[in-house]
């Protein structure tokens, strides 16, 4: 019974932060579609794997007006072992793209930092493309609450 | 020597509480328990370092009744481990024998009866006698490291912006702190604190909001016993969203557990052999911080308000939980050899007012400091038939009184009050006094608001705080306790997600549902938001008790727990 609620919870994350703020489960969806086809168009088709890639994010945002975000990428910079782009996504925003960061050997780290608005609880996501075309992905929920009952 | 300070359970004590239905219990405790000085601070030392830990005083200078959770609920991994246990199981847990003093200081089981027989507890100068005591053992072995929420929840603190804990703390001498409710004093009011305090404020996941890069200093290096011990600080992660953010603007929080991480492998890096965070995470956060990042010795933990007798071990991190309002210190002995921690010796101190002998300067210090205001701090506004305290996860007598006064005074349909964990008991037959009121409200922000809400706002706010302290991730939850609601019930299964805890919203006085579409007057107090207009709450309050002069509060049943 447990393992079932947690698991459909899971499948259905996006749509439940917003019942829960008031508006309607379906512009949730299709967002969360846009962001999917978002990712498939980035990495062309293939499915991006955990690690390498870093997003760092508050778990709740104190502004969500501009919420302070950053990537990083495990990489050495030279030879294959380059990052040529990461692409940030907010699911939840009417329009999720956010930025993409473009970089090169010269860039030496493949590390940025941005503020990005957040108009709910969602998750942000972010896709790393390596120049050998292997794709990594991060992701995290970021909370926009009311707040004040806290102590 | 001792003899007044022990607990004389005899025959007038027992009379003049317990029913003849107690007594046989009673008598039966009265013969166990003889409790000295001694038997609370003798410790076999142990090892290099002596940890010693006092966390969210909340400006508590004397004494105090405190009545500990009677419900305080775990979820997801955390469900019925401690902290998340409470009365007769809290005792079983911990082999504590009911009616005993730690029974009294640990648990709510007949908090009433034997708040009677054993007193009050913390007060500044009875833990600076221990303090004292412990320094005079152990030498320059020792830190003394404060968790923070110390400079707000009084009358005098407020009065005095924060000063007189301030001034108080100062002579204790502690080694390093850490904030929450500090902040909610205003960014220059902090700093001109700190630019004084002739100790480190730490915060190492305090950054500032337009730089992006760390605004406090992170961990502070000691040497002790020839030990090399770094002590981290993390400031509660939530202070801009549970408090207004607009009172400092410029200060950014929040988990950083990257931070945590890095902090910590910088201060190994650096020499350190004993790696201590001195945390205002909360413990659930804590917890989960301990399994995620690895070299750090001890968490002592805070914001919660747990009191743990045991501590609780994370792989090999030891989590410390040291109450609140002065309750409670915290000595913890560790060894360290060889860059490691080799073992440890705890023991949660019980602060019984009335067997420590207090420390002469300090309660000097605290009647000066409290003399200015000793009028008004004593002035009696009612009297209450019922035991009032706040702990909680629903609710608490204390906010019943408050939520009543709202609704009463405001003429609202609906009162709102924080789910705040500070806010010292009063017990049934005593006056509520100036003092009383401001332990459960004292604080920056205390405009008592009159507004309009829609049912599905209502409902937004409940299920948002709901999540705040059922979300099963821990990094996502904030510590305090549900919003506090008077003239609605509703039903929550803290097992659900967000947007679906909450149903079954019913206006008390009509037992209508509450309909998302329509809209109710709505009062509460402590909102967040800049430029909330209306009257302290503290006077709200006063008002209602001028007009009900004795508090006669029902059992609270509003609130249904389901799942």
């Amino acid at each position: 019974m447990n393992i079932n609620r947690r698991q459909a919870l899971g499948l259905s994350a996006g749509a439940v932060a917003f019942a829960a703020t008031g508006f309607s489960a379906l512009p949730a969806l299709a967002s969360a579609e846009d962001a999917d086809k978002r990712i498939a168009d980035f990495a062309g088709g293939k499915t991006p794997e955990a690690g390498k890639l870093t997003l760092t994010a508050p778990e709740i945002a104190e502004n969500g007006n501009t919420v302070p975000i950053s990537v990083s990428v495990d990489s050495a910079m030279e030879g294959d072992d380059v990052v040529e782009e990461v692409m940030i996504l907010a699911e939840g925003n009417p329009n999720p793209d956010v930025a993409t960061f473009r970089f090169s050997e010269a860039s030496g780290t493949a590390a940025a930092t941005t503020r990005m608005r957040l108009a709910k609880t969602q998750n942000v996501i972010a896709v790393a493309r390596m120049k050998d075309g292997t794709t990594y992905i991060d992701k995290k929920e970021v909370k926009v609450t009311i707040g004040g009952c806290g102590g | 020597m001792f003899s007044r300070r022990e607990f004389l359970m005899a025959g007038a004590a027992l009379s003049a509480v317990a029913g003849p239905a107690l007594v046989g219990q009673w008598s039966r405790a009265a013969a166990q328990q003889k409790l000295g000085e001694n038997d609370l601070l003798d410790f076999d030392a142990f090892g290099n370092v002596t940890l010693v830990h006092v966390t969210d005083i909340h400006a508590q200078l004397m004494p105090v009744y405190f009545r500990e959770p009677s419900v305080n609920l775990g979820v997801g991994a955390a469900a019925g481990l401690p902290p998340h246990v409470t009365g007769a199981d809290f005792l079983k847990l911990y082999g504590i024998e009911p009616h005993s003093p730690h029974a009294y200081a640990l648990t709510s089981e007949d908090f009433s009866a034997l708040a009677r027989s054993y007193g009050k507890m913390g007060g500044l100068d009875r833990i600076a006698a221990i303090i004292k005591r412990i320094r005079a053992e152990r030498g320059d072995n020792t830190l003394l490291l404060d968790g923070g929420d110390t400079w707000q929840g009084s009358y005098t603190s407020l009065k005095t912006n924060g000063q007189d804990m301030v001034t108080a703390m100062n002579a204790l001498e502690p080694d390093a702190m850490t904030g929450h409710w500090e902040f909610t004093y205003g960014a220059d009011r902090v700093t001109e604190i700190i630019d004084e305090l002739p100790f480190a404020f730490l915060g190492g996941n305090i950054y500032d909001a337009e730089w992006n890069e760390p605004a406090f200093e992170a961990y502070k290096m000691f040497e002790r016993g020839g030990v090399k011990v770094a002590v981290l600080g993390q400031a509660f992660p939530y202070t801009p969203i549970a408090n207004p953010r607009w009172m400092f603007p410029n200060w950014s929080f929040g988990i950083r557990e990257e931070d945590v991480a890095a902090n910590v492998a910088e201060a190994r890096a650096d020499g350190a052999e004993l790696v201590v965070l001195l945390s205002h995470n909360g413990f659930d956060v804590d917890r989960a911080l301990a399994s995620r990042v690895e070299g750090i010795d001890v968490i002592l933990t805070g914001h919660t308000h747990d009191a743990l007798p045991e501590p609780v071990l994370v792989g090999k991190t030891l989590l410390i939980a040291s109450g609140s309002h002065g309750k409670f210190v915290t000595r913890l002995d560790v060894d360290v050899q060889d860059g490691a921690m080799k073992g440890f010796r705890h023991r949660l101190i019980p602060v019984f007012s009335d067997v420590i002998a207090p420390d002469a300067e300090m309660t000097k210090l605290v009647g000066e400091l409290r003399a200015p205001y000793a009028d008004e701090l004593k002035r009696e506004l009612a009297r209450t038939d019922a035991l009032l305290y706040r702990r909680g996860n629903f609710n608490g007598t204390f906010d019943d009184l408050i939520c009543q006064a709202l609704l009463d005074v405001r003429e609202a349909d609906i009162a709102l009050s924080p789910g705040f964990r500070w806010g010292t008991s009063v017990l049934p037959g005593q006056a509520i006094t100036v003092e009383d009121l401001h332990n459960a409200c004292a604080m920056t922000y205390p405009a008592a608001y009159r507004s309009t809400m829609s049912g599905e706002t209502i409902k937004t706010i409940l299920e948002d705080v709901a999540d705040n302290l059922f979300n099963e991730d821990p990094y996502y939850q904030q510590g305090g306790d549900m919003v506090r609601v008077g003239g609605m019930g509703y039903a929550i299964d803290p097992g659900q997600t967000m947007g679906n805890r909450i149903s079954g919203m019913t206006l008390l006085k009509t037992g209508e549902a509450v309909e998302a579409s329509r809209d109710y007057t709505v009062a509460g107090w402590a909102s967040v938001n800049e430029a909330t207009e209306g009257p302290p709450i503290w006077d709200v309050v006063e008002e209602y008790l001028t007009r009900n002069p004795l508090v006669q509060l029902e059992e609270n049943r509003s609130v249904k727990v389901a799942g």
